[in-house]
């Protein structure tokens, strides 16, 4: 018979999150407009409902980060053991939070001018979120599916947000279709990885596998590869890549804004987690898998774009090629490496969101552009705007003294650190030839014949954000402590057991 | 006893039948029904195990509603099945092969499969004797205790669904009737009945 007597407070963010969302549901359905109107695709009545709901779930983001950042920071489980609260998840849910909550506040403009403003985005946006902060802290493969549904299922709906819009429909179901065959591969998996061990727990597994670790059986190692190729399909590391680039094309701007923030970080957590927590003691046999996938995203995320005219499209392999090196950080399976893979994404998040709040900025005539030739001669016309691009160019092709060019340094030294020299180079080869498109498009901003000026004025959401995380990516090398402390402290807890 | 074996061989027989129909039947509507008959054996045998809560789910969840909704799909869409049979063959070597070395590999793992020492005692949960509780009771006990967390999860991921449906297909139609029940409240005789005087053989 199980525990009655419950601790929550480990749990309280999510808690407070889902409680947040049901809520806010609530609200924005009595508040809005009712009978004919509410059916009716846009009207400005949804607009003003959805503006207000979508501050309201900016502040509950902002109130879950602090609940976040208040929780201890030793390590926790409650529900039975499915759900751990330790300083690795703290340090993931920050980034999951604030790259949603940046990504909502991009969203909001946006949503109103092309008409699809609708309440219901908020609050999908905070059950993915809430979903992907319980992925980042599940102990056991039950919890780790349940989170990872939660999430994907509202990813599905939010990618085909813009319903009258084939593009949109079309992102949509790719997305479901392929989301989909992953989570059954996860699924067959997490079968195996059962049948063999009889325990879901990851303790439980790790007593097991740590007892297996030098001859592991068949079943165990099949079942470990399925998890990990699910597992690579929600991060979109090649060759698991496929929906990426459609996907990311077809969605509405801010949401493949979201996702390509907030699920990349939870879904790179989850990886580390699984791959280190349970498997760790099996890292021989997974760590061939994750630098092939390491190294075939890099490779393809720095030839593949080259080629790319739709700005998103770029985005989308330029993300896959991202991914490649934060997983050169999970190759050696150690603190430092786990620390990098930490310190990747945090400083991805914010280049990246940047990046896109540039792309919102890319209207002409009230209507959105996104081919890359549109950009010409933006210096001229919006100077500041270009400066912004130029830096985050900069800092993704990891040109020092950017915050891009220490994610790279920080991962690519662990590589070192533990003997993978051939992959710290394989990574400095590639990122040299990815530094081709992405200088391609501070040349065209700075140097080419100006295309015709974008629409004025931004939006104060966008021009926020991007002012923030442009700076940031800017300034990091001024006082980085802070990240870097915070990430050791969340690699340390994942081998503190 | 004898009966039980009976029963048993009855309903797999059975079971085993409609699962071959269920993909042998060229009319989609025929297989549909198969599935159904399959369903309600698969309840009989877990009637015959003992496992009488996973019979009724199976025979409220299954046949109530997904194998329902299943037959309004296939009877409300069109799907010519002539035209999604036509690639078959086109297909069947790359499909073929695939499949077999999937089948391989798996046939691989069966063969070499091993349990970890742990494992046995790992999933022998204690089974609480069928005679003093009942299947509902003992997975009621687990379910909201040990458990709740992956309950409370699966029921935000079916709410997520539900908004998600509503999201992305509800929308303003021309030309539909809907019911106000207000209104039909509302309604006095006066609006509603005209007394006509009818000519005798004049017609209305």
């Amino acid at each position: 018979m199980g525990e009655f007597g419950l601790n929550l407070l480990p749990a309280l963010p999510e808690l407070f999150l889902i409680c947040a969302a049901m809520a806010l549901l609530m609200v924005g359905v009595f508040r809005g407009p009712t009978g004919r109107e509410a059916a009716a695709t846009w009207s400005p009545a949804h607009a003003d409902n959805a503006r207000g709901i979508s501050w309201a779930a900016i502040a509950v983001l902002v109130i879950a980060a602090f609940l976040v950042s208040a929780q201890p920071v030793e390590r926790i489980t409650v529900f039975a053991g499915m759900f751990v609260g330790d300083a690795f998840a703290g340090f993931a849910k920050l980034l999951i939070l604030v790259g949603s909550a940046l990504t909502l506040v991009m969203a909001i403009d946006y949503n109103e001018r092309e008409k699809m403003a609708r309440f219901e985005y908020a609050v999908l946006i905070l059950f993915a979120t809430t979903g992907m902060m319980l992925m980042v802290s599940a102990n056991d493969l039950i919890a780790l599916y349940l989170g990872l549904e939660l999430q994907s299922l509202s990813l599905y709906v939010v990618a085909a947000f813009r319903r009258d819009s084939l593009q949109s429909t079309e992102a949509g179901l790719k997305y479901f279709v392929l989301g989909a065959l992953s989570s059954g591969m996860l699924l067959y998996g997490v079968s195996l990885v059962y049948g063999f061990a009889g325990t879901t727990t990851f303790p439980g597994l790790a007593a097991i596998v740590a007892d297996q670790a030098a001859e592991p059986a068949l079943g165990l190692v099949f079942g470990l590869v399925f998890i990990a190729a699910g597992l690579a399909f929600k991060v979109a590391a090649a060759p698991f890549h496929m929906w990426t680039p459609d996907v990311y094309e077809g969605s509405p701007t801010p949401v493949t804004a979201f996702f390509s923030v907030a699920p990349k970080a939870a879904a790179t957590a989850l990886l580390v987690r699984v791959m280190i927590e349970p498997f760790g003691p099996l890292a021989e046999q997974w760590w061939q898998i994750i630098w092939v996938t390491s190294v075939l995203s890099m490779g393809l995320g720095a030839f593949a774009a080259i080629n790319q005219t739709n700005i998103k499209r770029l985005m989308a392999y330029s993300s896959i090629g991202h991914i490649g090196y934060a997983l050169v950080g999970l190759v050696p399976g150690d603190e430092t490496g786990v620390r990098g893979v930490l310190i990747y994404i945090a400083i991805y998040i914010f280049m990246n969101v940047a990046t896109f709040a540039v792309i919102l900025c890319m209207k002409r005539d009230g209507k959105m552009i996104e081919r890359i030739d549109d950009l010409a001669g933006l210096a001229r016309s919006q100077p500041m705007v270009a400066a912004a691009l130029a830096i985050c160019m900069f800092s993704m092709s990891g040109i020092p003294p950017l915050a891009g060019f220490f994610s790279k340094l920080y991962v690519f030294l662990a590589a070192v650190a533990a003997g993978y020299y051939w992959l710290a180079v394989l990574g400095v080869l590639t990122s040299v030839v990815a530094a081709f498109y992405y200088l391609r498009i501070v040349k065209l901003m700075y140097f080419d014949e100006p295309a015709p000026a974008f629409d004025r004025p931004l939006g104060t959401g966008v021009s926020v954000v991007l002012a923030g995380t442009s700076l940031f990516t800017l300034l990091f090398f001024v006082y980085p402590a802070p990240l870097l402390g915070a990430a050791a402290v969340a690699a340390a807890a994942l081998f503190g057991g | 006893m004898l009966i039980q074996a009976l029963c048993f061989y009855l309903f797999s027989a059975i079971l085993i039948a409609s699962a071959a129909m269920v993909i042998a039947a060229r009319n989609p509507v025929h297989s549909v029904l198969f599935l159904i008959l399959g369903f309600f054996n698969a309840a009989g045998l877990f009637v015959l195990m003992g496992a009488e809560f996973l019979a009724m789910i199976l025979v409220v969840v299954y046949v109530g509603a997904v194998a329902v909704l299943f037959l309004f799909v296939v009877m409300m869409l069109d799907v010519d099945f002539a035209a999604l049979r036509s690639g078959f063959l086109r297909y069947l070597p790359i499909g073929g092969t695939i499949g077999l070395i999937l089948l391989g590999e798996l046939a691989l793992i069966v063969s070499a499969w091993s349990f970890a020492p742990e494992a046995a005692s790992a999933a022998q949960l204690p089974i609480p004797d069928p005679g003093q509780m009942t299947n509902t009771h003992a997975l009621g006990l687990v379910l909201y205790t040990d458990y709740v967390y992956a309950f409370q999860v699966a029921g935000v991921i079916l709410l997520v669904a539900m908004v998600g449906a509503i999201v992305l297909t509800l929308r303003e139609r021309e030309g539909v009737r809907r019911q106000d029940v207000g209104r039909q409240i509302n309604r006095t005789r006066e609006q509603s009945i005209e007394v006509v005087k009818v000519r005798t053989r004049g017609g209305a």
